[in-house]
């Protein structure tokens, strides 16, 4: 083994340029999906902080008399994953929509009565995974009796997680295409350097070397290719995220949220993976050959 | 007709041609060399010397009849087995086939490195065979930079250093000057005495008439009638 592998280092001296323009290729892929993963993870916990801080607002009929409202609060507030509950009552509202509305409030005093109706605030908890759950006790409540409306912004956030859908689509086709293009740029050098020593190894044939022998070195060269650039994109990336993140991390981070680095495993993952796109780009190219 | 094996024998030809494709290079090849013989193959040029040769070592595959190497059929080796074949030779190929990017020691190093040996050995071995040829200046030397006669005694180092049972030889003498010739032809009797079957096939007049060994003649692809001289 350790004869193989000083035998690869020895053939990637010899052909430095070639295996330095493939390392670079394979810098940039890895660079690219691993940006684009380190903005898909900030932007996934942007959007769960978000969901963290939802709340339900469900809006009771009108006329309902007070103890039946107490009585719906309560089992509201009994209903799975719900954090706290608040009444909000239609005076109440029309004040906050007072105060809100500054300097055009003079409108709302020719109103006629109070045309909002009464309401109960829901909080949820943070244990909350995804939006499918908001969802689900949102329609929950929204069954019981004498409640006429909920409202969630469920329109807005519905909408950011279709794009978060598509981002998440994009971002895994890119991941395979630039694997691909890995691979690629690979298996095109493999087959260069080993066209370039073809005689080379039919002597090495001829002396009584297997097949392994000879591809061996090869393998290794593909893999150390691929953990060079996987691990020099991972470091480039890491850099560019410290200097940027300390310049804006004041501004943009929250209670809820604050951006962070891929996590360890993922970044070793993705070490991994352009490994593997060394190791296989070697083994289609040298699929085909020595079969003579 | 396949006779039980004596052990004695080390190939065994029956009835062997082979032809390329608008041309028959050698016809109904039958004949045994036992071990530790010192064969020598002649004949004309294109008279199928080289190709009598690489049937033996699997680098053409007969079109007719069978051969037995130490006991195994050539055809029954599978692909896979081919390099095992082969290191039961050793080669001295016609146009030598040094690698010209390696130095002489990495050249001669390969044979072992391939069958799997402790880096400590290879260095021994490979040492002690480049003194025998008589090339111990030279492990750093390119082939490219060495003269014809020092490149055969490469080869012949590469060819010895793996103990291999039979010395297949294609025109070691062929471009050589009388005097370094001789140096290639006692090297390959060293190596007889030693143990190791040789083959050599050549034209050289001078060489088959100072060696007093079986000579296998060669015609148009037909074995002639055979002479055999025992040393
Ligand atoms: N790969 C091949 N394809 C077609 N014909 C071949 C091939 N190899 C050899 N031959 C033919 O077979 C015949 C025998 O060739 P071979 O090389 O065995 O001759 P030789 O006795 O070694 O000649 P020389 O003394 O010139 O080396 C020749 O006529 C040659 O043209
Ligand atoms: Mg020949």
């Amino acid at each position: 083994m350790i004869f193989f592998i000083r035998r690869a280092l020895q053939d990637m001296n010899n052909n430095k340029f070639l295996h330095i323009v493939t390392i670079i290729i394979i810098t940039l892929s890895i660079l690219i999906v691993s940006a684009f993963s380190l903005f898909f993870i900030n932007a996934n916990d942007l959007m769960e902080s978000w969901k963290k801080g939802i709340r339900i607002m469900a809006y009771i009929q009108k006329n309902t008399p007070e103890v039946r409202i107490l009585d719906l609060k309560l089992k509201i507030a009994q209903t799975g994953n719900v954090k706290d509950v608040r009444f909000i009552s239609k005076e109440e509202a029309l004040e906050l929509l007072k105060n809100q509305m500054g300097q055009q409030r003079s409108l709302l005093n020719d109103l006629n009565g109070n045309p909002l109706p009464d309401a109960i605030e829901v909080k949820l908890k943070a244990s909350i995974e995804n939006w499918e759950e908001v969802e689900a006790i949102a329609a929950r409540i929204e069954s019981y009796p004498l409640v006429e409306d909920v409202e969630y912004g469920q329109k807005l956030i519905g909408r950011f997680t279709n794009i978060f859908q598509l981002f998440r689509f994009i971002g895994i086709a890119m991941g395979v295409v630039f694997f691909m293009a890995s691979v690629f740029i690979v298996a095109n050098t493999i087959r260069l350097l080993f066209y370039s020593r073809h005689d080379e190894f039919e002597i090495m044939r001829l002396v009584g070397a297997t097949d392994g022998f000879i591809k061996a070195p090869f393998y290794i060269e593909g893999i150390i290719q691929g953990a060079i650039g996987g691990i020099i994109g991972i470091t480039v990336l890491f850099i560019s995220f410290w200097i940027i993140s300390s310049n804006i991390d004041q501004g943009f981070s929250s209670y809820f949220f604050s951006i962070r680095f891929l996590p360890f495993k993922l970044s070793f993952g993705i070490i991994i993976c352009s490994m593997f796109a060394g190791w296989l780009g070697c083994f289609l190219s040298l699929k085909q050959f020595l079969k003579t | 007709m396949i006779e039980k094996n004596n052990s004695d024998y080390l190939i065994r030809m029956f009835h062997v041609s082979k032809s390329f494709v608008a041309k028959s290079a050698l016809s109904d090849i039958s004949l045994d060399i036992v071990k530790n013989e010192f064969v020598i193959i002649t004949g004309p040029s294109g008279a199928g010397k080289t190709t009598f040769l690489k049937l033996l070592y699997l680098g053409e595959t007969a079109s007719q009849g069978q051969i037995l190497i130490d006991g195994k059929n050539l055809s029954r080796i599978t692909r896979k087995n081919i390099p095992f074949l082969r290191r039961t030779f050793g080669i001295i190929f016609q146009d030598y086939k040094l690698i010209h990017t390696k130095t002489v020691f990495e050249n001669i190093a390969l044979v072992l490195e391939a069958a799997g040996n402790k880096r400590s050995y290879v260095q021994k071995k490979v040492k002690s065979v480049l003194r025998i040829v008589g090339m111990e200046g030279r492990n750093n030397s390119y082939p490219p930079s060495l003269s014809g006669g020092e490149q055969q005694r490469v080869a012949i180092a590469r060819a010895v250093v793996g103990n291999p049972k039979i010395i297949l030889a294609d025109e070691p003498t062929g471009s050589l000057d009388p005097q370094s010739a001789e140096i290639i032809v006692n090297l390959l009797k060293k190596f007889h005495k030693r143990g190791a079957t040789v083959i050599i096939a050549t034209h050289d007049r001078e060489l088959i008439r100072t060696t007093k060994s079986r000579v296998i003649n060669l015609k148009e692809g037909y074995v002639q009638s055979p002479k055999v001289i025992t040393i």
